[in-house]
């Protein structure tokens, strides 16, 4: 792929994108040379396809990742506007579309803006030199052109706020500058980035760039796709695991005015989930509720599958019989049997966690139109290139050809890593002959999920004399997450389900970790945060019942064991260190700000919990009370350390998000499954936190100076384990399994 | 037979099924899709608008019924180009995340507001919108920010 094709791309692209603005004044097309570096390719190809400054000094960035509520349309676009030296207030953000350039290479796909996807609170670690490298090269250019204009030497002028300024004082602003920088060569190397002491944007606390297009209605989600001549399609799904169509009656459908096809899905594969979950029917109307009102009037009998006599209670009851199960270790330090000989007190408990659904506030939806050799996808998304490689895959139309679109997502949460609902997209948009928009219902949404693993833990601490912890068992008995995923073939069985190196690991002299895998037929996801919500519920409330029966407070417990500050092996997704005395210091200043250890109102309790976090370290204090058993929270603290805040009041936002999230969990949410069918349906039966039982969060985040790690996932893990432990300080009740539900009432 | 109803001011009509819930004849008819589809049964209010001034869920209100009334949808709501104050609290007070709830929810506020000028938590408490993201306590901030906006524009 020449270079230049990828230019005409872009001007193509963003002609569309801009919706009518006139682009007067692109950045150059000229590339440097491929030398072999470190760095990625497309970081030196496309530069300048982040950015474009215009003659009246309006600064245009291109935002790369998909906005599902995080905040990436703004917290990306500002570490380029930091590197390249323009005022915040010059800029006007601009969502990219996914920009794959060459298909399927043995190096995977080669991609114009790098990575674009939301998943594993990735993409500010992922961005963090990489937009601040794009930002300096350009303003590297309007340098170069300044010091070509001036006749100067480059190493004597300097930037601020848009201008570039001269050893005499000489100033010329970019958009001035911008013709001639436009004839420069892009720098083919990294270049020096600014001290945080000269930071003018990252760290300042930045709104929510398209704000006024989202109060006002403009702002556009995948489900408002609109592309000429589509039809609107609806599924009746099997509500069987593995069901399938046995027989069905649709001359009712086909009479309802406006219905225009009834089309059979195929039968997705028994072994992997890799297109869409669940056999269906479609029904295809002009619109919406002709589409709805034909599903209705369908009759279909469903041939139960494999799992038809499954249910999770049978499941509860099997995952706690396996722990009794060796399991396979995970990890295993010292000697967990010889601990537990010279124990002179074991404490044990055992905990259990439900499957989860993801309930995104915008239902799955596709808008997809196919032509020939050509496919445009409008959906909310969080992996657009797997979204690609599926239509390509199920189409055969080249990968270059598929223009996805990244609209807004109404939440993502993990659910919109999967594509499923793009692929049934797909295939019914080939049986009309037509545009379709797929839209599924609430019931369609909770039935159809791609659920947060669900499994028992049992925990197990040994004590010396002196109460001090000896030995750590952390046994996980749960479905394994692999199941039916072909590309995770290749992951530990505990995967997402246990930790291995969560604390206290390296900070006990036994320790042992094993998991035990338990079947079941639903699909398996990510989930905000999902191995450390599913890991710090167990390990952080378990830790108070150790440090209750050690007799030591629960804070100063979990301080003493994590000792002096030092940096510990971490394998997994947020490695490769875990650092004892950040972990220390969330915990200390969400104590600090709760006020621990004052005198509180009779039938009051503080809990607390603190967990690391895909490189991230966060910590909870709860106050709450529980009165006729009804649980009441009187404040909420949440401190976080997670490196350089790059927006502040994006992180207050995620992490008061990510909090109230983690209590609906806590307190709701869980998914059963009764004769191999999904039990709940809608916000009924699967609840949310409304208004009136969410307390505000008080936010603290730790000042840092690590490089960043996101922001998304770090708000809800330690939730679970503070909610329950300030449950048990309040109440002496200890709730071992989620969600709370009515168990406080009994 | 057509319904005939004013949508954000103008005169409209439709004659299509009369039992089409109001959400999707904006969303698939009037190209108006600020109003958002969350649950289908008025638990979650992302769809919710003003008919005759009150809020409302579309998702469960038959347009039949708001035959001679006025509808006021989000795209409705500012006037004359200018934000209505809970817009503009909105904003101020950085409420969305995902956003995708938003409308509704300022829908309801504006609501809230028009009958009760000063709410306190209590009062708030009674809009049940959901928001997956847990923007709530931004929310509150707005919405007692917007009461104050809107205040100040009457001694203006």
């Amino acid at each position: 792929m020449s270079s230049a094709v990828t230019r005409r791309d872009f001007l193509r692209v963003t002609s569309t994108s801009l919706g009518g603005l006139v682009a007067t004044s692109f950045l150059p097309s000229t590339f440097a040379n491929r030398a072999a570096t470190a760095e990625p390719a497309w970081l030196r190809d496309a530069v300048q396809l982040f950015v474009r400054v215009e003659p009246d000094e309006r600064v245009f960035i291109g935002a790369r990742g998909p906005e599902i509520g995080q905040g990436v349309r703004t917290s990306l676009p500002m570490l380029i506007a930091e590197e390249l030296d323009v005022s915040w207030d010059q800029v006007t953000v601009e969502q990219l579309p996914y920009g794959v350039v060459a298909a399927d290479t043995t190096a995977g796909v080669d991609t114009k803006y790098g990575a674009q996807r939301a998943g594993g609170s990735t993409a500010i670690p992922q961005s963090w030199l990489e937009m601040r490298q794009v930002g300096a090269r350009v303003r590297e250019l309007f340098v170069q052109a300044a010091a070509q204009a001036w006749g100067v030497d480059a190493a004597k002028l300097t930037t601020k706020l848009g201008y570039v300024i001269g050893p005499g004082g000489q100033r010329s602003s970019y958009g001035k500058l911008a013709p001639l920088a436009n004839t420069l060569s892009v720098a083919a190397h990294p270049l020096p980035l600014k001290s945080p002491t000269a930071f003018h944007t990252i760290g300042t606390s930045t709104m929510v760039t398209d704000a006024r297009d989202i109060v006002t209605g403009r702002a556009e989600y995948g489900i408002d796709g609109a592309v000429e001549g589509r039809l609107v399609a609806v599924v009746e799904r099997s509500p069987y695991l593995d069901g399938e169509v046995e027989s069905y009656d649709d001359s009712a459908t086909l009479a309802v005015a406006g219905v225009r096809h009834v089309v059979v899905l195929p039968v997705p594969s028994k072994t992997a989930f890799t297109e869409h979950l669940a056999a269906g029917i479609a029904i295809v109307a002009d619109d919406t509720w002709s589409a709805m009102q034909g599903r209705k009037a369908l009759k279909v009998k469903w041939r139960t599958g494999s799992w038809s006599a499954d249910d999770t209670d049978t499941f509860r009851d099997t995952a706690h019989s396996a722990l009794q199960l060796d399991g396979e270790v995970a990890r295993a330090d010292g000697d967990i049997t010889t601990a537990r000989t010279e124990a002179s007190q074991v404490v044990e408990a055992e905990y259990f966690q439900p499957f989860l659904a993801h309930a995104t506030m915008e239902p799955m939806n596709a808008t997809i139109a196919l032509e020939q050799d050509r496919a445009l996808l409008i959906a909310s998304l969080q992996a657009p290139a797997a979204a690609s490689s599926l239509i390509s895959k199920l189409t055969g139309i080249d990968r270059l050809n598929i223009e996805v679109r990244l609209p807004r997502s109404g939440g993502g949460f993990g659910r919109r890593g999967q594509n499923d609902f793009v692929a049934e997209a797909v295939h019914i948009a080939m049986a009309v002959n037509k545009p379709v928009k797929l839209i599924w219902s609430r019931e369609d949404d909770i039935r159809n999920d791609w659920y947060r693993p669900s499994g028992a833990h049992g925990m197990t601490a040994t004590l010396d004399t002196q109460k001090k912890l000896t030995g750590w068992v952390h046994k996980v008995a749960a479905t394994d997450r692999r199941f039916r995923i072909p590309y995770l073939a290749g992951r530990d069985p505990w995967f997402t389900c246990l930790d291995a190196d969560a604390f206290p690991a390296g900070c006990v002299p036994n320790y042992l970790a094993t998991f035990t895998a338990v079947p079941f037929g639903l699909p398996l996801g990510w989930w905000r945060g999902p191995l450390p919500t599913f890991v710090a519920f167990a390990n952080q409330a378990f830790m108070d019942e150790v440090a209750h029966a050690a007799g030591a407070d629960p804070v100063e417990f979990r301080l003493a064991l994590l000792g002096e500050p030092r940096e510990l092996k971490y394998k997994g997704h947020g490695g490769p260190v875990f650092h004892t005395g950040r972990l220390a210091t969330v915990l200390q200043r969400a104590a600090r700000k709760i006020g621990y250890g004052r005198d509180l109102a009779s039938g009051h309790g503080i809990g607390v919990a603190a967990h690391f976090v895909f490189g991230a370290y966060s910590a909870h204090a709860m106050e709450v009370s529980v009165e006729n058993g009804e649980l009441k929270i009187h404040r909420c603290v949440c401190a976080a350390d997670v490196g350089v805040p790059v927006n502040p009041l994006g992180l207050d936002a995620q992490l008061s998000g990510g909090t109230i999230d983690g209590i609906s969990t806590t307190l709701y949410q869980e998914v059963t499954v009764k004769d191999g069918q999904v039990v709940q349906s809608n916000f009924p039966d699967y609840r949310l936190l409304a208004s009136a039982a969410a307390p505000d969060v008080e936010v603290d985040i730790v000042p840092s100076d690590y490089a960043p790690a996101g922001a998304g996932e770090m708000g809800t893990p330690t939730v679970a384990p503070a909610l329950v432990n300030a449950i048990f300080a309040a109440t002496g009740k200890r709730i071992r399994r989620l969600p709370v539900g009515d168990q406080l009432k009994t | 037979m057509a319904v005939q109803f004013s949508l954000n001011g103008r005169e409209t009509e439709f004659d299509g099924a009369g039992d089409m819930p109001l959400l999707w004849y904006l969303r698939d008819y009037a190209a108006l899709t600020g109003t958002k589809f969350g649950c289908g049964i008025a638990a979650c209010g992302a769809c919710t608008v003003h008919v005759d001034g009150k809020a409302v869920r579309a998702c469960v209100t038959p347009i039949s019924s708001v035959a001679d009334k006025v509808v006021t949808t989000i795209e409705g709501l500012a006037t004359d180009g200018q934000l209505h104050p809970v817009q503009q609290a909105w904003i101020e007070e950085d409420v969305p995340q995902c956003g995708y709830c938003q409308a509704g929810q300022i829908m309801a506020a504006a609501d809230l507001l028009a009958r009760d000028g000063n709410p306190d938590d209590g009062s708030i408490a009674g809009i049940t919108n959901l928001c997956r993201c847990g923007t709530y306590p931004r929310i509150r901030r707005a919405i007692k920010r917007a009461a104050g906006l809107l205040a100040a524009s009457k001694h203006a």
